[in-house]
């Protein structure tokens, strides 16, 4: 016998949240959905929360099972049972819940819209249809599996701080526009998604990866639209001046320039953004861990610069 | 035990205490780290940004010195750990990958064969049975009493199939190093996220956000001190502590220390000669508590 921890609240009825428990026998073969189904079919009727396919489909049923969010259709009860014999169930992180595990998913889907998440062409429509190689299509084929669940979204670590971050699932689905080969705003999406809100405030943490229940993994997809707007010539932001500047100078000497590095992250004509790095700069001056002044290279550094000659970078 | 050290740029620039903490540690535990002086920086995920190819090239680099040394490769960085562990899984799953990047490095004289060297966070070997039986022998001077927080810095965790942790969304390595040293353990939720420095010049306010909640939670938990092994996690939670505490109406003041500083204080070295005074954050409360 489990015990189920489930987060519940109902405005209608009062204001705060509470746990309520409720004990079911796992039966072999159940997955969380159907342990959630029985619980309101048997247990509570007024427990709520959405579902449709029982597929991994639908990307209706993700809830937050003892800390981090997953498809309830998509695993086995049995295997999310703790060593105390309980599974802790939890709305979605990042939105705001309307009743139990139901959330609302307005600003998820307000950040889908904010990408364009539809072609473009620049090319008026051929007269059979606009086709693509098997190659094209994989550069786009991971970010067209997402479900827009809400896992990714629910678990962000920046999106935990920043309600203006785009947040992964939207910035995967952009991905999947910015790389079609039918698309023909590939330079105006970029430069979209440079803006503060986008690409350069992902913190790489993994978290969206880890959760994603497809192939979308949305932090690889950030990655690939980072690669395009520098290609691009999208590079009037520190994100992309970072990126430039640390490829540079681990090229000059196999290591990174901790002094150079934040002073071209925000530009040397950014009198506002140089000020802002001085009361760090001076406190660690102050403490003695300023990273040393004389930057030294690594040994056979002419190697690592051969490398990026014959990768012309 | 005999290693390749790859101590990452950090550690030779903004924590070079944490180069000096490593190398006692090393000498107390009687471990060998043969630095890779002619290693390249692992590109900490942002050369991918601008060409994928570029850092596992020079990762695999990397890795073809350590397997040239027959030695197994460690690290003292999280992020260093998580990227050398992707480019691994990047040229390893894919042969005709790996061909294309040993062609990059056939005219340096490197080529990287696979299969033949581990790539292991520093926490990760202590936590081998080898290592923890190491710990239990040399410790000299347990450190009773001091409750201690892990902060794992989360490349080493996620992607979980990448991670040298059993469990990466409930890691107990570095807790159970911590108790072989003497101290206590703090659990808390944010031990396995992220401290915000990588968008720490993108988006100041969210990562000093990250870091302070992550900072409240431990001292909420009870913890004396945090305890990281990445050094990022360390400039965002020590040498940012100021503005994060500035930000922050709840007060989240607490000392952070290196995973190798911990080890070495157990092992009877003084804060002093593994560079603790040059912290941000005072550490000097921690000997009070070590005193009693």
């Amino acid at each position: 016998m489990a015990t189920f921890r489930i987060k519940r609240y109902n405005p209608e009825k009062q204001p705060e949240s509470y746990y309520e428990e409720f004990q079911l026998d796992i039966k072999p073969g159940m997955t969380l959905l159907d342990c959630m189904n029985e619980i309101k079919w048997t247990l509570d009727g007024s427990f709520t929360y959405r579902m449709s396919c029982r597929s991994a489909i639908c990307g209706s049923c993700a809830v937050k099972a003892n800390g981090h969010s997953l498809l309830a259709c998509q695993r086995q009860g049995a295997h999310l049972v703790k060593d105390d014999e309980t599974i802790v169930l939890e709305p979605l992180g990042n939105m705001k819940p309307i009743k139990d595990l139901a959330v609302d998913f307005k600003p998820f889907w307000d950040k889908v819209d904010k990408v364009s998440p539809y072609l473009q062409p620049d090319k008026k429509a051929p007269k059979e249809e606009r086709k693509q190689s098997p190659e094209q299509f994989r550069l786009i084929d991971d970010s067209s599996t997402c479900i827009m669940c809400g896992a990714c979204y629910s678990d962000c670590n920046v999106l935990e701080v920043d309600d203006n971050f785009l947040g992964p699932a939207a910035l995967a689905k952009a991905q999947r526009f910015v790389q079609d080969s039918r698309d023909g705003k590939t330079l105006e999406r970029v430069k979209y998604l440079s803006k503060p809100g986008g690409i350069w405030d992902c913190t790489h943490c993994g978290e969206c990866v880890e959760r994603c229940p497809k192939p979308a993994q949305p932090f690889h997809r950030i990655k690939e639209i980072m690669t395009v707007a520098l290609d691009q010539g999208v590079t009037n932001n520190n994100g992309a001046r970072h990126a430039l500047s640390f490829a540079k100078l681990v090229k000059s000497s196999g290591s990174l320039n901790e002094n150079i590095i934040p002073v071209e992250t925000v530009g040397f004509f950014n009198i506002k953004g140089l000020f802002d790095l001085l009361p760090v700069g001076l406190r660690m001056l102050f403490k003695g861990k300023n990273p040393p002044i004389l930057h030294k290279s690594i040994d056979d550094v002419e190697d690592v610069k051969r490398i990026y000659m014959e990768l012309d970078e | 035990m005999k290693f390749a050290l790859f101590t990452g740029c950090v550690a030779k620039g903004a924590t070079r205490e944490l180069m000096l903490s490593t190398m006692k540690s090393a000498e107390g535990l009687g471990i060998e780290f043969v630095e890779m002086k002619s290693a390249a920086c692992c590109g900490a995920g942002v050369v991918s940004e601008k060409n994928p190819l570029l850092a596992d090239a020079l990762n695999a680099r990397t890795f073809a010195i350590a397997e040239e040394q027959n030695l197994d490769l460690v690290t003292i960085c999280s992020t260093c750990q998580g990227i050398l562990k992707k480019t691994e899984c990047h040229v390893d799953s894919d042969p005709a990958y790996k061909e294309k990047v040993n062609s990059v490095l056939q005219e340096g004289g490197h080529q990287y064969a696979g299969g033949k060297i581990k790539i292991q966070h520093f926490a990760n070997v202590l936590g081998t049975e080898e290592g923890l039986k190491l710990l239990r022998e040399k410790v000299k001077r347990p450190l009773t009493g001091l409750k201690t927080a892990a902060f794992y810095g989360c490349y080493v965790l996620r992607p979980s199939e990448l991670s040298l942790y059993e469990n990466p969304d409930d890691p107990t390595g570095m807790e159970e190093i911590f108790e072989i040293l003497g101290a206590t353990p703090v659990y808390y939720d944010s031990r396995t996220k992220c401290c915000g420095f990588p968008i720490i010049m993108m988006n100041k306010d969210a990562s000093h956000d990250m870091a302070g909640n992550a900072l409240i939670d431990a001292v909420d938990s009870g913890a004396d001190c945090v305890v990281t092994g990445c050094p990022l996690c360390h400039l965002s939670l020590d040498a940012y502590q100021p503005e994060i505490e500035k930000m922050n109406k709840k007060g989240c003041s607490v000392p952070i220390l290196h995973l190798p500083q911990l080890v070495a204080l157990a092992l009877g070295y003084s804060p002093q000669e593994l560079g603790m005074d040059t912290h941000v954050v005072a550490t000097t409360g921690l000997d009070k508590i070590l005193a009693q």
